[in-house]
């Protein structure tokens, strides 16, 4: 295996000793909220941004992991700490399934059911009250007070997924996943099993995710159908955390995690209570109004777009255009 | 029995004006080749101009699809101008750039309504919002009446453009081959600017004729775009005739959904209808029609 670089090993040593120098628990928990976007842009980008299957449904998973959690306590009396174990294999397993239905559609068409599956789910958990108490949620007690734990978890969870996508984008998947985005139909002449593949990409995504919803359930410790299987809330919060980072970048996602958290955050906050309060509804604007301008004019997004960026900003003369992890 | 008709003949007035949302997608679908995620936000906007007519100058919602559609044709033209179309230049990982544009559109027109006019429920109650006439023991609301029969005629205009006018010729070519439609001397460019104004134009003509029947809240966009493309699904992507039918069909089925089954799931009744023709008719209703 390659040498992991410097910077990686600095990044990660910061985040480390980050909530031991910082014990405010407000910035932890936005550390946090960052670290579980970075697992959730992370595993849409495998699938997305690598294997060309723009998923609208992320939710789907999301969901599926933070109720397999809730139900595990409700239903079955168990810890929802099962649910880290359990959550994951389930996201999975549903992954498969919408896979089976969906990967015989390309393009635009898949795209669109994943919407239509994500609305499914979301109608159902709503409706099926006597599963999943509808709109009322599940609630649960927190195991620890402190933040810490759940930091050092979130952050184990995001080191594990990055890591994950880095080692099967080095592999053959990798390039098997990559040259289904680039012509599908070229990649089954030259014996790739799309379908196989595709679903490969989305098993893993949706194991990550789903272990992202489960790791919420414990740390919010509340959960309701609106929450969890939301369109715009989750699904296209994942795509926009990987647009903005950068689509196809293996550091993107992370990028875009902690840009869109803070700026949501800074936002709901009204800058830290420093603007009127009226600024704090116009977070989603500033979102919308960001995705068109990074489509527009950072189509790779802020990673995939660097050298881009430097070179507007500095003048300077790029010898070299590399993006990253492709 | 009476029910069944009731149901029915409901369905199929709502229906009437999910096709006029349906064509305007799958025009824009069958010659750009994406899914417009705005189009119930372009539609909700119309409805707001609509509902700002009424509160302020006392103008009936009919009179003002006059001022509506032409107003969403502007914004839905400037908005490909300047938006959609230079994204075709840019190089990117992902085809469906475009289509993740239209969901920032779609996210800052809500936003925008929802800083101007809050959150509220509002409704625009006219004369005849719950008036009704009755034929057979069967009751129909006149509202929704005027505005199937708007619907139908403005189906009617609009195919009249596109099959007897050159422009209209020349945005069916470009649906059809955008390669070729180049090379005959059409300006794709211009037919892409066109259409999307054209689409939007509808949705508002049926965001407008909604209006009186329905309500209105910055968030109602979401719902109507998921509803706009399973009606093109199930017509086929970029059928004129099949976002009839298919619009049409999903307006009965939500009827028959929300009479037999339950209110709450009227909106999954539409999505699995959508994921039984994704899967078993791929193409859509046109496959079966072959027009």
């Amino acid at each position: 295996m390659k040498r992991i670089s410097w910077p990686t090993i600095v990044v990660i040593a910061l985040l480390v000793l980050f909530p031991l120098v910082v014990q405010s628990d407000y910035y932890r928990h936005i550390f946090i909220l960052s670290l579980m976007w970075v697992v959730i842009g992370s595993a849409w980008n495998l699938l997305a941004g690598y294997t060309g299957q723009v998923s609208f449904g992320h939710a789907i998973f999301f969901g599926t992991g933070a109720y397999t959690a809730g139900l595990g306590v409700t239903k079955l009396g168990i810890s929802a700490w099962w649910g880290m174990l359990l959550g994951g294999p389930v996201a999975l397993l549903v992954g498969l399934i919408i896979g089976w239905i969906c990967f015989r559609l390309r393009g635009p068409y898949f795209a669109l059911a994943t919407i239509a599956i994500g609305e499914i789910f979301r109608l159902v958990a709503i409706d099926w009250r006597s599963m999943t108490d509808g709109m009322d949620g599940i609630l649960i007690i927190q195991s620890f007070r402190s933040k810490l734990p759940y930091y050092y978890l979130a952050l184990a969870l995001a080191i594990a997924c990055v890591f994950a996508v880095y080692l099967v984008l080095r592999s053959k998947w990798g390039y098997y996943f990559v040259a289904i985005r680039e012509d599908q139909d070229v990649a089954e002449t030259i014996g790739i099993s799309s379908f196989r593949y595709k679903s490969l990409s989305l098993m893993i995504s949706s194991y990550f995710t789903g272990m992202a919803g489960a790791f919420y359930m414990n740390y919010m410790a509340f959960i309701d159908p609106h929450v969890v299987f939301s369109l715009h809330d989750i699904s296209i919060m994942a795509i926009l955390v990987a647009i903005i980072g950068g689509v196809g970048t293996l550091w993107g996602p992370a990028v875009g995690a902690f840009i869109m958290v803070w700026l949501q955050e800074i936002f709901r906050s009204a800058f830290f209570g420093l603007l009127p309060q009226w600024v704090s509804e116009a977070h989603v604007l500033v979102f919308g109004l960001l995705v068109i301008f990074v489509i527009r004019y950072l189509a790779n997004g802020i990673v995939g777009d660097w050298s881009k960026i430097t070179g507007d900003w500095f003048k300077k003369k790029q010898l070299s255009y590399s993006s990253s992890g492709n | 029995m009476d029910v069944f008709l009731q149901t029915l003949v409901a369905g199929l007035l709502i229906g009437g004006i999910y096709a006029l949302i349906g064509i305007g997608m799958t025009l824009i679908m069958g010659v750009m080749k994406i899914i417009n995620l705005a189009h119930g936000q372009l539609m909700m906007v119309a409805m707001y101009i609509t509902y700002v007519l009424f509160e302020q100058f006392h103008l009936d919602p009919y009179f003002a699809l006059l001022v509506a559609m032409p107003c969403l044709f502007v914004i839905g033209a400037l908005l490909q101008k300047y938006l959609l179309n230079p994204l075709l230049k840019v190089d990117s990982i992902l085809p469906e750039n475009q289509v993740l544009m239209t969901v920032g559109i779609a996210m800052v027109l809500t936003e925008i309504i929802r800083f101007i006019f809050r959150s509220d429920y509002r409704s625009v109650k006219t004369g005849y919002s719950t008036a009704t006439f009755y034929i057979g023991g069967i009751s129909f609301n006149i509202a929704m009446f005027i505005a199937f029969g708007i619907a139908v005629l403005l189906t009617v205009a609009l195919f009249f453009f596109l099959l007897k006018t050159d422009v209209g010729k020349s945005v069916r070519a470009t649906a059809q081959n955008k390669e070729a439609a180049l090379l005959m001397g059409i300006n794709a460019e211009w037919i892409t600017v066109l259409t999307y104004g054209l689409g939007s134009a509808l949705a508002a003509a049926a965001g407008t004729l909604l209006l009186p029947i329905y309500y209105l809240f910055p968030d109602i966009g979401g719902p109507f775009t998921l509803k706009a493309f399973v009606i093109t699904m199930l017509g086929g992507m970029g059928s004129t005739i099949g976002a009839i039918l298919g619009g049409v069909v999903l307006g009965v089925a939500e009827s028959l959904g929300a009479t037999y089954i339950s209110m709450a799931l009227k909106d999954a009744v539409a999505m699995v209808i959508f994921l039984l023709v994704l899967i078993f008719l791929p193409g859509g209703l046109k496959t079966l029609t072959k027009i």
